[in-house]
């Protein structure tokens, strides 16, 4: 879902380039009260899983692929603040080097995918920790539903700037109603995607999952 | 049952392998069809409004590595170079930031 050059008009990527700078500065200054010796290379890993995951493209409906945004993975494996920020440094390095989302539209693709999707899946991932049991097994399950929401969130949130700077004619509603039915689809995969990476993850070394971790503060840390 | 399995540096590399598998080898079979906000595009008629980006003509633009003729080792490159370089700065990044022990 990254958005290149053109489709969103100069005055509006450049208002949501501002508030992607406004919403990195904070992750900047919260995660590092939360990283440390064992967290930081685990954040630096998710961006670098990131980057390989969203290079999968998986089909999903005649014609159309999708692949993983990976903003509910982040936030579940190191914490919403150093999940944006992975997902921010993964996006820089695809606009930079790959010429994958546009230079002029990498503020929204931030703010859609290191903010929005950060923000609805750190959300749903609490919400729905809170209802179920507190087990080690139904951190992945919050993991899948923060993931499935999170993507048509991050497409509604394109629908909006298309809505305030599309260069497009096609009416903004026609666009919402597309990329919600698209990604709802799309969501579906990045839940399995999110769902199967956290449970390895957490059978292995649960002890490295944040969102596991804020559940147990007490348990006893064994470094290498 | 224990909480933790293994070694820390045991668990990073085995992370870093995977990464390196999923970007240099299965990245070759991934579908080619549009993504979902390129199909929307196409389908409601804006596809024409991108623009090149700045960078379209860089080395490894498009997942591939120009002058390399074969399609799988082409994408498999491109991609272990953006491991690669998505490591270096998510390191250099998060090591900056953590709080000093």
């Amino acid at each position: 879902m990254h958005i290149p050059d053109g489709f969103i008009n100069i005055p509006t990527s450049a208002s949501f380039g501002l508030l992607a700078v406004a919403g990195t500065a904070v992750a900047l200054k919260k995660a590092r009260t939360e990283l440390d010796d064992r967290t930081a290379p685990m954040a630096g890993l998710t961006a670098v899983f990131i980057f390989a995951v969203q290079m999968l493209n998986f089909p999903v409906a005649a014609g159309t692929s999708g692949h993983l945004l990976g903003g509910a993975l982040a936030t579940v494996l190191v914490g919403p603040y150093a999940a944006s920020l992975a997902v921010t440094v993964v996006l820089g390095v695809q606009a930079l080097l790959f010429a994958d989302g546009g230079l002029s539209a990498l503020g929204l693709n931030i703010f859609n995918l290191s903010i929005i999707a950060v923000l609805a899946s750190q959300f749903v991932f609490v919400t729905i920790k809170k209802i179920m049991p507190k087990t080690r097994g139904s951190i992945p399950v919050a993991a899948a539903i923060a993931a499935l929401i999170a993507v048509p969130v991050s497409a509604s949130a394109f629908a909006l700037q298309y809505a305030v700077g599309g260069t497009g004619t096609a009416p903004a509603s026609t666009v919402f109603a597309a990329m919600f039915s698209t990604h709802v689809l799309i969501g579906i995969g990045e839940a399995l995607i999110t769902m199967v990476t956290v449970s390895a993850i957490i059978s292995t070394r649960s002890d490295l999952v944040y969102g596991w971790r804020q559940e147990k503060p007490k348990l006893a840390v064994k470094t290498a | 049952m224990s909480e933790v399995k293994g070694s820390l540096k045991k668990f990073y590399a085995g992370f870093f392998i995977v990464a390196a598998a999923l970007a240099g080898g299965v990245s070759y079979y991934a579908s080619s069809h549009p993504d979902g906000l390129e199909k929307v595009a196409e389908d409601k008629g804006f596809l024409d409004t991108a623009k090149d980006s700045a960078v379209a003509n860089s080395p490894l633009a498009d997942y591939g590595v120009s002058g390399v003729d074969n399609e799988r080792l082409s994408v498999g490159l491109s991609g272990l170079v953006g491991i690669l370089v998505t490591a270096l700065v998510g390191i250099l990044l998060f090591n900056l930031l953590k709080k000093k022990s």
